[in-house]
């Protein structure tokens, strides 16, 4: 009877520790799994914080970046030095002035709905495309959004061309290739983990769009992680 | 009914014991429950139709009170009066039918079912309880209603004010004290509006158009929240909505209206469904 009792001890005992596993697991799957954390440089200005972040949308994020999924869609995000990083976990500082720059190398998706056509939660409710206040962004012109629903913040990014000339195939992309640039400021709040997404269905050769880098961390979709 | 190690001229008298001990606790637990369980079952008091179901709960909660206590007084008597207290261990005695105790348990517990089915489908069909009851609904309260539309989309629920424009928003304000109709539909995968507080939950499928009414109340903070696992984002696929007088509704109108002016325009027509084109991107 004891050594019964003491196997089904044991027995409830990986039980749990199994469980605790998968858990944390779990966990990190849907927090930083598929792209580490990248630490924005921070100035401050008047005492408070004040981030410049740079970010590109590519149409392909090429085998250097992606070797196992190199026709994904993606965003990626420059470094300190000028190199573009596959990340899409970036760290804040919390209540601080983000100025974001989009580089977006991607032609027009469309959007479901065209309501994320309209800036919102970005200061003065406008954003500079292509050096020029911009106040909607059609449905149909709509390359891809950054959007961080938590803030309210939603930036419609419009789309290249289809004709323009000198496009970029795969990522890294130079700025001296087909692009539109894409400019605005918000504010984070208190510390937290918010996540980031696209509202565009942008996943060439997935049902509706839907599926492949709009459903994976590290593409399309990061979190901001305010501290 | 005895599976009892005690001697069998005992069984009467463990029967009465059992019958007096359920008796006096249901007739202390059931008022109890009645009348104080409500304040912590949920979804609380935010809607006509939640106060209906903390009501309902609560009814019912009390109904099966003395079924509960009846299997803790059975339990918790076996376990301190039958208890084996050493030497060797034998078969109790042969259980054997009786056909009255049968006859009682299937009589109440048909009588107990048949009554909770019945009030339940009653409380259900009354004004739909706060529940999608799809395009055509059967449960329709009277009297004017206000439409909102709830568009639900890989992850976040907008919602569309038909009486107004035909404005969109990303927020969900209602009137206080206003009889309102939820048309819920979705653009992409399937998802379910929750709405807590107000005790709604609508599922939200594409190319349909799935009704639920509600009737709100005073002022009030409530959550929504996505209850179909729909995606990656799923589980952050939740908001704050508001219920506000009616003077405040009135200004958050014409406020979301000018705001919302220069897309607008670019929504298409109200449908009760969209079903956007394929993306020129999509496999």
């Amino acid at each position: 009877m004891r050594a019964t009792g003491w196997k089904l001890l044991g027995v409830a005992v990986a039980l749990a520790a199994a469980g605790v596993l998968i858990g944390l697991y779990v966990g990190k799957l849907t927090t930083d799994a598929g792209s580490k954390p990248y630490t924005v440089p921070v100035s401050t200005k008047g005492g408070h914080p004040v981030v410049d972040l740079t970010i590109e949308t590519v149409a392909a994020v090429g085998p250097q970046l992606s070797p196992g999924h190199p026709d994904f869609v993606s965003y990626l995000v420059r470094d300190a030095q000028g190199k573009w990083l596959r990340r899409t976990v970036w760290r804040l500082p919390a209540n601080a002035t983000v100025h974001v720059t989009i580089y977006n190398f991607d032609g027009d998706s469309g959007l479901r709905n065209p309501l994320f056509g309209r800036p919102q939660g970005v200061d003065g409710n406008v954003f500079t495309l292509d050096g020029k206040p911009t106040q909607v962004v059609s449905a149909d012109d709509a390359s891809h959004t950054f959007a961080v629903p938590a803030f309210g913040l939603i930036v419609p990014i419009a789309g290249v061309a289809d004709d323009a000339k000198n496009q970029c195939g795969y990522a890294p992309c130079a700025l001296s290739m087909a692009h539109r640039t894409i400019e605005f400021t918000f504010h984070t709040g208190k510390a937290g983990h918010y996540r980031w997404q696209c509202f565009v269905p942008c996943a060439a050769g997935w049902i509706d769009g839907f599926g492949g880098p709009m459903q994976t961390i590290g593409y399309m979709d990061g979190f901001l992680n305010v501290e | 009914m005895t599976t009892s190690t005690a001697a069998a001229p005992d069984r009467r008298e463990h029967g009465k014991r059992v019958l007096l001990i359920w008796i006096a606790l249901s007739v202390v637990a059931t008022p109890l429950v009645a009348v104080f369980i409500d304040r912590v079952i949920p979804p609380g008091n935010g809607s006509a139709q939640a106060s209906e179901q903390v009501f309902d709960n609560t009814w019912m909660t009390a109904i099966i009170t003395p079924v509960v206590c009846l299997l803790v007084v059975v339990f918790t008597y076996a376990l301190t009066q039958f208890r084996h207290t050493g030497g060797e261990l034998v078969d109790g005695p042969a259980l054997r039918q009786d056909n009255t105790v049968q006859v009682f348990w299937v009589v109440v517990s048909s009588v107990t079912v048949l009554f909770l089915a019945g009030f339940g489908s009653y409380e259900l069909l009354k004004n739909g309880a706060g529940g999608g009851q799809g395009p055509k609904p059967i449960a329709v309260p009277a009297g004017p209603k206000m439409q909102v539309q709830v568009i639900a989309q890989q992850w976040e629920f907008t919602y569309r004010y038909p009486s107004f424009g035909g404005f969109e928003t990303s927020q969900l304000v209602l009137p206080a004290n206003t009889q309102v109709e939820l048309h819920v539909t979705s653009l992409d995968a399937i998802h379910s509006f929750w709405a807590y507080e107000l005790g709604v939950k609508a599922d939200a499928n594409p190319g349909i158009d799935n009704v639920a009414f509600v009737k709100t109340k005073g002022p009030l903070a409530f959550h929504v929240r996505c209850a179909e696992l729909c995606g990656l984002w799923h589980g952050y696929m939740f908001d704050i909505g508001r219920v506000m007088s009616q003077a405040q509704f009135a200004a958050w109108i014409k406020k979301e209206q000018a705001d919302y002016a220069p897309v607008t325009k670019n929504l298409p027509p109200y449908a009760k469904t969209y079903l956007p084109d394929p993306q020129r991107r999509a496999g």
